[in-house]
């Protein structure tokens, strides 16, 4: 027996030697180690999920939506669900396939997630967020899911907002659109990464891009506790969305509806027309009241995913690019309209402001004779009448003799270049500044932008004018670019005569957008003062207290004085009785609201004229300026003053409808909207 | 016998608690013991199962404290039974174990979680036969090695032959269901018991040896699953496979770890809740005791362990009795091998293997199984104590 007991007494201290070692690893993984372990305990047991905020609406100047929320029924599928099904969902997204009518590889396509070498379709956001796999189902489809729970396990359909344009087409480009976040623009916004997953939206063009940050709003967050399966049997945490800012505009619905008809209109009468744009400002604050672009879409197209085929519409030159405003994208030149930066450039350089001026049929220019339209000769005029009649001999001369003065061929170290300087003056050649994305700069082309181009394009020039153009067929055409090439790379720095000509009534190489040509106007007939245009007005909290009114600032001064501007607009308010738009404005009840403008004609090679028509009303105290651009549209007066005089009508209820009822004026005597609207602690507008 | 027929004369109740009753004369501190364990351990069911969605949350702690019923009644029956019984009964209870085990790999067993281990008996419940096993081979066991000893308090070379026979039979059965945890008590227990008994150091040598050999054998020859594989090569190195085997080595790790020094909290455990580690109210029961009740609790319950072991290795010395004294080192040797390979894998320094906790885990015949062991503890305590009276 003692042989046992010792052995007892070994089994023993092995016992207490094995609960010390337990012990001493408890204590080591418990105590030493605790905190690790609670912070990789945290990982595995939460998923944070993304609650968004919802979308602040866009508001016109008396509150009325321009982009509302509205809820749509979304069917969105739970990917962990699936997977853990033993066919991985097949079956499921089979059926999910025949009630929503999609084939169910589609629906594959789009719930797999995003990654190196998968690319949309796919989700890039949380795999833990339900993924929405039809944003426009109908009442129909989501009773059919939600019925039969039993065969849709992981697919749920609810009500979600959704963007929606009450105006339909209306300003679509202006207002913008919104697309998921893409990994690019994640990294690039460090400190909103928190703040955004997958299903939030960003917005990608307009206003909706602009006002990003603050109609966007804060998300929510929900860290809830999943078990093993992933399956959230918890919340531990909630941080509720705050719903973005509503962003009230100086857009009026109404008057951008008429502006929309207008343009719309004017591309129809001209049937070789490509493209319109127009801009309603407010002199006296530099607002936007209204601005349009044709042709143009409805944005619905992009709610809940864009389809490949809508996309490629949108994009495609054949649609005629509906996704790029004209109003602040397209460049063009300006014509006539041109001509009051030409006459200020010449009152400012010296030329006496009531004096008179030879307006010939033909003006040479350095042996070429540069005509008037139509042959018109008018003997001894004053600047008054060049404007009315639009006489561009009186300012080939000008352009022309400036430019001698300047050296000519051979400018002096110091060139004074009035007429290009005042139309920098007037904002021309670069940015309004407007709160709107992607807009076009313009063109002033002066000698040092002649110089500039010859810099970067001369090698290549010399080159071909030595080695011709081979790969060209045909002989003679081969040959006039190989001289030209020649004339390039030799005198290609050189800003012509006739270059200084064509530029003072606004053709040749200048362009401007319509935007830029309505803040112009805009300085001359208010003023004087050059201002960036805005369309935002204010932002507003949802529960209606104002974050921040958003005021136009002033960028210039134009550099003449009241009296110039005065004898100018009072020139102009008689284009439309006796000058290039009287036509157009025949029986225009003139002793209601005088209409002053200017026509504009721009020669485009190969192409039918620009039209233009800049306007301004009423003309003897103005308050707002209108300018209509129709592409491809012809004579100023053919096209654009027609669509302006529709505009005017309707902003003043001027003409009759259908029935013979005279129109409601969308302005009462044509004033612009002054005072915010008032938005009530519950978020709507108060009336 | 005089004293033996007044005993005789009196009252069942009288006789179970009154002056001098065995209950009152049964080894106190390992009762309070393994009582201490068995409400932990439904405390910990109730946790770790009350937020399963099959049944409702109180049915399994329900069933547990049944169980614990039924095997405290084992318990009792066991401790009160005649000595002299124990070593005839060896036999029996070895054969029904062997017919419980022959009976599994007939139609008539059931595989749950991988093992083919049960027989269902309908109505919810199952019995596992290789649970009665472990305390039927150390019985059987210590009875071949008393009636086979020599003179000289060695083992003889029949009685080691017929041990190694027994323990072979019961331990391949199972291996085939297979239960490689089971597999292993029985051999501890088989091992245990010989070296306990005085077999020489060489003999142990030549078992050791076999032992080894024959593990090298098991695993060379593919008798192992690939899940059991799999568990090992986790074990030395959890991170090659985190998903599959390691994960329940790294959850079980993470949530004892996260439990710190006072724990959470009964049921305020979120691993526990969301139920990252498996079979949590079984063999992994003691991560609920990590991260609920954290080092605190952990040791407490590795204390309470011990004093079960040490209470036992005391009823072991105490006896003067060969048989006695080889089944309480047989169980002492069953329970400290369970213990230390159960809560060992859940911190990370053994592999995961399927056995639970004793007294603690949820599972009717291994808590009968136990508490038949803590009877027959109790019963030889109490010839014991009689006999040592009444040679006083």
């Amino acid at each position: 027996m003692t042989r046992m007991r010792t052995r007892l007494i070994v089994l023993q201290i092995l016992v207490v030697s094995l609960l010390v070692v337990l012990v001493v690893r408890l204590w080591q993984v418990q105590v030493v180690r605790g905190r690790e372990f609670v912070a990789t305990a945290t990982e595995f047991r939460t998923r944070d999920v993304v609650v968004p905020a919802l979308r602040g609406e866009i508001l016109d100047a008396s509150g009325r939506p321009l982009v509302r929320n509205r809820t749509s029924l979304v069917v969105s599928v739970d990917r962990t669900t699936l997977e853990r099904l033993p066919d991985g969902g097949a079956a499921v997204l089979k059926r999910l396939g025949r009630v929503l009518g999609m084939p169910p590889d589609k629906l594959k396509q789009q719930i797999r997630a995003c990654g190196p070498g998968v690319t949309r379709p796919c989700w890039p956001g949380s795999p833990y967020q339900p993924i929405p796999v039809d944003a426009q189902a109908t009442n129909r489809e989501a009773l059919q899911i939600l019925e039969r729970q039993e065969d849709f396990p992981g697919v749920t359909a609810e009500i979600q907002p959704a963007r929606y344009y009450p105006g339909g087409s209306e300003a679509a480009q202006m207002l913008g659109y919104l697309q998921p976040v893409t990994q690019h623009e994640l990294e690039k916004r460090e400190g909103l990464k928190a703040s955004f997953s997958g299903v939030d939206l960003v917005g990608r063009d307009g206003l909706e891009a602009t006002y990003d940050a603050a109609l966007r709003g804060t998300s929510g967050l929900r860290r809830v506790q999943v078990d093993r399966m992933g399956k959230q049997i918890a919340v531990e945490q909630q941080r509720s969305p705050v719903t973005g800012d509503t962003l009230v505009t100086s857009i009026d619905a109404r008057v951008q509806s008429i502006v929309e008809k207008a343009v719309a209109e004017a591309m129809k009468n001209n049937p070789q027309s490509d493209g319109a744009a127009a801009v309603v400002l407010d002199v006296k604050t530099g607002r936007v009241v209204a601005m349009a672009s044709m042709p143009t879409y409805n944005p619905s197209v992009w709610t809940g995913g864009i389809a490949e085929h809508d996309y490629q519409r949108l994009l495609s030159s054949k649609s005629g690019k509906p996704l790029m405003s004209r109003a602040i994208k397209g460049e063009f030149a300006p014509g006539s309209t041109f001509k009051i930066s030409s006459v200020s450039a010449m009152v400012a350089d010296g030329s006496p402001l009531r004096g008179t001026y030879q307006c010939p049929s033909s003006y040479n220019v350095n042996g070429r004779a540069f005509p008037n339209a139509g042959g018109m000769s008018l003997g001894a005029i004053s600047l008054h009448t060049a404007l009315v009649k639009s006489c561009d001999t009186v300012f080939y001369r000008a352009g022309f003799e400036e430019w001698q003065r300047d050296g000519g061929n051979t400018p002096k170290s110091k060139v004074k270049e009035p007429m290009a300087n005042m139309a920098r003056a007037y904002g021309f050649g670069k940015r309004t500044g407007v709160d709107l994305p992607g807009e076009s700069p313009g063109l002033i082309p002066d000698r040092a932008w002649k110089r500039n181009l010859w810099n970067a394009t001369k090698d290549e020039m010399c080159k071909r004018a030595k080695t011709g153009y081979p790969e060209i067929k045909d002989a003679g055409r081969a040959a006039f670019s190989k001289r030209l090439a020649h004339e390039n790379c030799a005198e290609g720095y050189i800003l012509h005569a006739y270059e200084a000509a064509n530029f003072s009534i606004g053709q040749g190489d200048v362009l401007v957008t319509p935007l830029q040509l309505a803040r112009a106007y805009a300085a001359l007939v208010g003023d004087g003062k050059l201002r960036s245009p805005r369309v935002g007005w204010a932002l507003f909290r949802p529960d209606g207290t104002l974050v921040k009114e958003i005021k136009p600032p002033v960028v210039g001064k134009l550099p003449i004085d009241k009296e110039t501007r005065d004898y100018i607009r009072r020139a102009l308010s008689e284009v439309t009785s006796d000058g290039t738009a009287a036509g157009a404005f025949n029986g225009f009840p003139m002793k209601e609201v005088r209409i002053g403008g200017k026509t504009g004609t721009a020669e485009v090679y190969g192409k039918r004229d620009t039209s233009w028509f800049a306007s301004f009303a009423p003309a003897e105290n103005p308050r707002l300026v209108t300018v209509v651009m129709v592409s491809q549209g012809g004579f100023g007066a053919e096209s654009a003053a027609p669509a302006a005089r529709k505009i005017w009508e309707g902003i003043y209820g001027l003409g009759k409808n259908e029935k013979g009822k005279r129109l409601e004026p969308a302005l009462p005597s044509g004033r612009p909207v002054e005072r915010l609207p008032v938005i009530k602690r519950d978020g709507t507008v108060a009336q | 016998m005089i004293q033996q027929a007044a005993v005789r004369r009196r009252s069942f109740a009288s006789r179970a608690v009154g002056q001098g009753s065995a209950i009152r004369r049964m080894d106190g501190l390992l009762l309070l013991a393994v009582a201490a364990l068995s409400i932990i351990g439904t405390l910990l069911v109730w946790s770790s199962t009350r937020s399963w969605t099959s049944v409702e949350p109180t049915a399994m702690v329900k069933k547990h404290v049944l169980n614990l019923f039924i095997g405290a009644a084992l318990l009792m029956a066991v401790a009160m039974a005649d000595y002299r019984w124990l070593k005839p009964a060896a036999p029996i209870a070895y054969g029904v174990a062997l017919v419980g085990l022959l009976l599994v790999i007939t139609p008539l067993g059931s595989t749950i979680n991988g093992s083919h281990s049960w027989i269902l008996l309908g109505g919810g419940f199952a019995v596992q036969p290789s649970e009665l096993a472990k305390p039927a081979l150390v019985l059987m066991l210590a009875m071949l090695l008393t009636e086979t000893a020599a003179r000289t308090d060695r083992p003889r070379a029949i009685g080691i032959a017929l041990c190694l026979a027994v323990a072979g039979v019961a331990t391949i059965l199972v291996m085939l269901q297979p239960d490689l945890g089971t597999t292993m008590v029985l051999a501890v227990i088989t091992g245990g018991v010989l070296v306990l008994a005085g077999v020489r150091k060489r003999w142990i040598a030549v078992v050791l040896a076999l032992g080894v050999g024959g593990a090298m054998a098991v695993w060379s020859m593919g008798l192992l699953k690939p899940y059991q594989v799999a568990r090992f090569t986790a074990f030395i190195n959890p991170a090659s496979d985190p998903r599959g085997a390691g994960y329940n080595s790294t959850q079980a790790l993470v949530a004892v770890g996260s439990g710190e020094l006072f724990g959470k909290g009964l049921f305020h455990g979120g691993q526990t809740t969301g139920r990252f580690v498996p079979e949590q109210h079984t063999d992994f029961i003691f991560t609920v005791v990590g991260e609920e009740f954290g080092f605190v609790g952990a040791v407490a319950v590795v204390l309470l362990l011990g004093v079960v072991l040490l209470r036992s290795l005391r009823i072991a010395r105490q006896c003067d009795d060969r048989f006695g004294t080889l089944v309480a080192g047989g169980i002492v040797c069953w329970l400290a091998f369970q213990t230390f390979i159960n809560v060992g894998m859940t911190i990370g320094i053994m592999p995961i293997t399927g056995l639970p906790l004793p007294f603690v885990s949820y599972g009717g015949t291994a808590t009968f199984a136990n508490m038949i062991g803590i009877g027959l503890l109790q019963a030889i305590h109490l010839r014991d104590r009689s006999y040592g009276r009444g040679a006083g």
